[in-house]
């Protein structure tokens, strides 16, 4: 009897496994039948008012990237703050902050930044849009720096200190590098989060239909057109839509294995 | 150098707890209008859109009168106030009850779909499974959690919601299949988060009762459970304050329409979709009631995950 139990909720539990990774598999099937189907090399080549994507692809990674470069250092700075001069309550208090904030609705990041940069500037733009996703990517970011750091040994540390190195000095040239790998494998996954998100973008960066390197006016965004293009009655747009969410996960995925695979081999 | 490094990065971790202040005072500020006009009954009001006349002049009534039914009708539609129809003597009400409810319930569904499949793949990945297959099949969950959101909402819509509705009838955009579709997507993160719980379980602890002849079933029961149920607990609270602030996923399910759902299988709206369907075309009153929800949403989430944080994550790392 006891054998029996044991099997049988071992059984459930692979039957969960299996279930998890059924819907993983259904997920991303779904996506690559119904993607390539839509799929066509003049989607890079057009904008979304021709029928292509070129203009949304370049516009979300362009609201990424910028978002990164906001948002890596300051939360990198941060990171190292907590973990290297931090002492005390202080410290803590931004540690558990940041822990709440990587949950934080991203909807609602949306709001703020609508309210304390769109509303004053008129519009929305790129650069609010960036400015939102970086709000969301610091906290991530300060987290790996955090728990990078506190897996380097302190003897290396103090090996620095004793050979009459200024703490600036070991944080960046000895503790920065030895977490060097581990760091960026957290950014490219911060990363990867980011540039799939849609909520935060709807009312900073809205989207649109045309090239734009002007990141002061509304700017084309690759997952905001998905949701807009997924509700139209057009079979035409939401095949477009298809197409557009393969790419997007596509791009979402090779990032994140990316940085998976980083740490596999140095680590 | 040194001292001016250390200036920047006190100045950069302090940008943490100035954002989450900013957000907090600037949604306070934005539904200060709403806040002053609905109070705290908001809550449990659950009209939405919707114009009552507060004193009528008699010479007004025959103007009136169709735009107000109009706009009964009209009010399951985005929040347009329209600048001509609220005069001195009509006023626009808004409840935020029909959104908050829709949030809970279907984080409620999630949650009760997404808890126990969880458990089973946590467990299989933390005792079942060979070290490789662990690995991989941990890889492959992880990536199921990085899959964007509104990937999950247009595949939840056009796959997953016609056969759910086959099964159980009605509607294929309902209380119900927003909240599986969400529960698919707070699977990987439960699972994850649990087995990492699980994984602090010292190996003396699980040998000592093997050696006392338990089964693989007892020792995660009587041994494993017990000891990282604090870690489960936080875990599935985690998993929780992120259900109730996911946008994308729900939008596409839910319906988006402001009424009170009659059954689970009937359409209704959450905070977030609210936020992101209506932001837009809100201003005045309509607009400041979309920020008194998402001040209600961000305490309600904030308390969520801050709870789990402290009662039963202490020193955790996620």
């Amino acid at each position: 009897m006891r054998l029996l139990l044991n099997k049988f909720i071992l059984g459930l539990s692979t039957l969960s496994a299996l279930i998890g990774l059924a819907f993983l598999g259904w997920i991303l099937i779904t996506l690559f039948i119904k993607g390539i189907s839509s799929f066509h090399f003049n989607l890079f080549l057009n904008d979304l008012i021709n029928g292509g994507l070129r203009n949304l692809i370049v516009g979300q990674l362009m609201i990424a990237a910028l978002a990164s470069v906001i948002g890596i250092p300051l939360g990198m700075v941060a990171g190292i703050y907590i973990r290297e001069y931090g002492r005390g309550k202080y410290a803590e208090l931004i540690r558990n902050l940041s822990d709440i904030m990587v949950s934080a609705p991203s909807i609602v990041i949306g709001a703020f930044v609508y309210a304390v940069i769109v509303v004053p500037t008129g519009g929305t733009s790129g650069f609010a849009g960036s400015i939102a996703l970086s709000i969301m990517m610091i906290p991530i970011v300060i987290n790996t720096t955090d728990s990078m750091l506190s897996l380097v040994p302190k003897e290396l540390r103090e090996a620095g200190i004793a050979l009459g190195a200024s703490k600036y000095k070991v944080i960046i040239d000895i503790v920065i590098k030895s977490a060097k790998v581990g760091i960026m494998t957290g950014v490219l996954l911060a990363f990867a989060r980011i540039v799939g998100e849609t909520a935060p973008l709807l009312f900073t960066s809205e989207t649109s239909n045309y090239f734009s390197l002007d990141m002061t006016e509304s700017f084309p965004s690759l997952t905001v057109s998905i949701y807009d293009l997924a509700n139209e009655p057009e079979k035409a747009s939401r095949d477009l839509a298809w197409a557009a969410s393969f790419i997007l996960t596509v791009m979402v995925l090779v990032i994140n294995l990316t940085g998976r695979f980083i740490t596999r081999n140095k680590g | 150098m040194e001292k001016l490094f250390q200036k920047i990065s006190l100045a950069s971790a302090s940008l943490v707890l100035v954002i989450l202040l900013g957000i907090f005072i600037t949604l306070f500020n934005a539904s200060k209008p709403a806040i002053d006009e609905f109070g705290f009954n908001f809550i449990t009001d659950s009209t939405w859109n919707k114009e009552i006349i507060i004193d009528t002049p008699v010479t007004k009534v025959n103007e009136k009168i169709p735009v107000i039914n109009e706009d009964i009708i009209m009010s399951n539609s985005p929040v347009i106030v329209d600048e001509d129809a609220v005069d001195s003597n009509t006023k626009t009400i808004f409840g935020g009850f029909i959104p908050i409810v829709g949030t809970l319930l279907s984080t409620l569904i999630a949650l009760v779909f997404a808890l126990p499949i969880a458990m089973g793949i946590a467990v299989f990945l933390a005792e079942i499974a060979p070290k490789h297959i662990s690995h991989t099949v941990g890889i492959a969950i992880e990536l199921l959690a990085a899959i964007p959101s509104i990937i999950f909402g247009m595949w939840g819509l056009y796959y997953f919601a016609p056969i759910v509705a086959g099964l159980v009838g009605g509607y294929q955009v309902s209380l119900l299949t927003a909240g599986l579709v969400l529960g698919v997507m707070i699977l990987p993160f439960m699972a994850a988060v649990t087995r990492d719980s699980m994984n602090t379980t010292p190996d003396v602890l699980k040998e000592s009762a093997y050696a006392l002849g338990a089964t693989k079933f007892e020792v995660i029961k009587d041994i494993i459970f017990p000891y990282s149920k604090v870690g489960i607990i936080g875990s599935i609270i985690l998993a929780l304050g992120r259900a109730l602030g996911e946008t994308m996923a729900v939008a596409f399910l839910i319906g988006s329409i402001f009424s009170l759902p009659s059954s689970i299988n009937s359409p209704t709206i959450s905070i977030p979709v609210a936020m992101a369907n209506n932001f837009g075309e809100a201003n005045g009153i309509g607009e400041s009631t979309l920020f008194y929800l998402a001040l209600i949403l961000f305490v309600i989430s904030f308390t969520v995950i801050s709870f789990a944080k402290f009662f039963f994550l202490k020193g955790h790392k996620s």
